[in-house]
């Protein structure tokens, strides 16, 4: 039963992570194309 | 110099926060909280799988409440508001399902089976990629925006019959975990709670980076279509005057 629970904590961590650098990593990229001004958030 | 990424303090303090309740949620979930009575230890992939399946609802219902809103201000900030809640809407639905999976071996005997709620949400997910799909079809961004609007209107027709399917059809997928007639209490109904706040502010955590992702993508398709404009202009021999 164990390795149900490891394998579905392990996907969701894995998945969610992978997911957050390339977000992180497409901003990076997208943001050294586009003038502070039209970055309101910063 | 302004630093060149999507972050800023408060998605700082919120990413930080998010992780202290992930290491919280995995103590209580793997080690403090027991077996279930009927599941035994496999109940424990509750506290993934409800956070995760909440947080994608409450991203489609941001994604139509983004599309109502554009149709009616055409409001770009809205229609970013929508194509990333419907983006990091549709990763956590993928999670819903391979977790729901992994849940459904030991406990029905068969990682998937078309039942009612297995069925319905196996649509849902493709209605939304669907929505992507259109999000990226090339045209103006006005024509952009108004189809992926409709589409994501369309779309989610299907998230209250997801949610009544355990209700309407017999099935093996069992009813709300969560509800005034559920049985989870204690020290399990606190994990899973809790595990919900902590998915809900992961999946924030992840829209508003998203969101301003979207926002420079636009940025940058923008200005493409300025350049390229003014280069045509420049070709006819056309002048620009600027006006005082």
């Amino acid at each position: 039963m164990w390795g149900y629970v490891t394998v579905g904590y392990l996907l969701v961590f894995v998945v969610v992570f992978a997911y957050a650098i390339h977000v992180l990593v497409k901003g990076r990229s997208l943001s050294k194309q586009v003038p502070p001004e039209n970055r309101r958030w910063m | 110099m302004v630093p060149a990424h999507t972050g800023s303090r408060t998605t700082r303090l919120l990413g930080l926060a998010v992780l202290a309740g992930i290491a919280v949620v995995l103590v209580l979930a793997l080690a403090v909280t027991g077996p279930d009575a009927v599941q035994g230890d496999a109940a424990r992939l509750i506290y993934l799988h409800v956070p995760v399946a909440v947080s994608m609802n409450v991203g489609f219902g941001l994604c139509t409440l983004g599309s109502v809103m554009w149709l009616w201000k055409k409001s770009r900030w809205w229609d970013t508001v929508a194509v990333s809640a419907a983006e990091v809407g549709l990763v956590f639905t993928g999670l819903t399902l391979v977790t729901g999976m992994v849940w459904g071996r030991p406990t029905w005997g068969v990682y998937w089976t078309w039942d009612a709620r297995l069925t319905t949400f196996s649509l849902l997910f493709l209605l939304y990629l669907g929505y992507l799909v259109v999000r990226h079809l090339p045209a103006d961004l006005e024509v952009r925006n108004r189809r992926s609007a409709y589409v994501a209107l369309l779309a989610f027709v299907d998230v209250p019959i997801v949610y009544l399917s355990v209700s309407w059809w017999r099935g093996l997928h069992q009813t709300a975990t969560l509800s005034l007639s559920s049985t989870i209490s204690g020290l399990m109904l606190f994990t899973l709670v809790l595990g919900i706040v902590v998915s809900l502010m992961g999946f924030l955590w992840l829209l508003v980076h998203r969101f301003r992702v979207a926002w420079l993508e636009d940025e940058v398709e923008i200005a493409g279509l300025d350049l390229a404009i003014s280069e045509r202009r420049a070709e006819a021999g056309i002048v620009e005057v600027s006006t005082p």
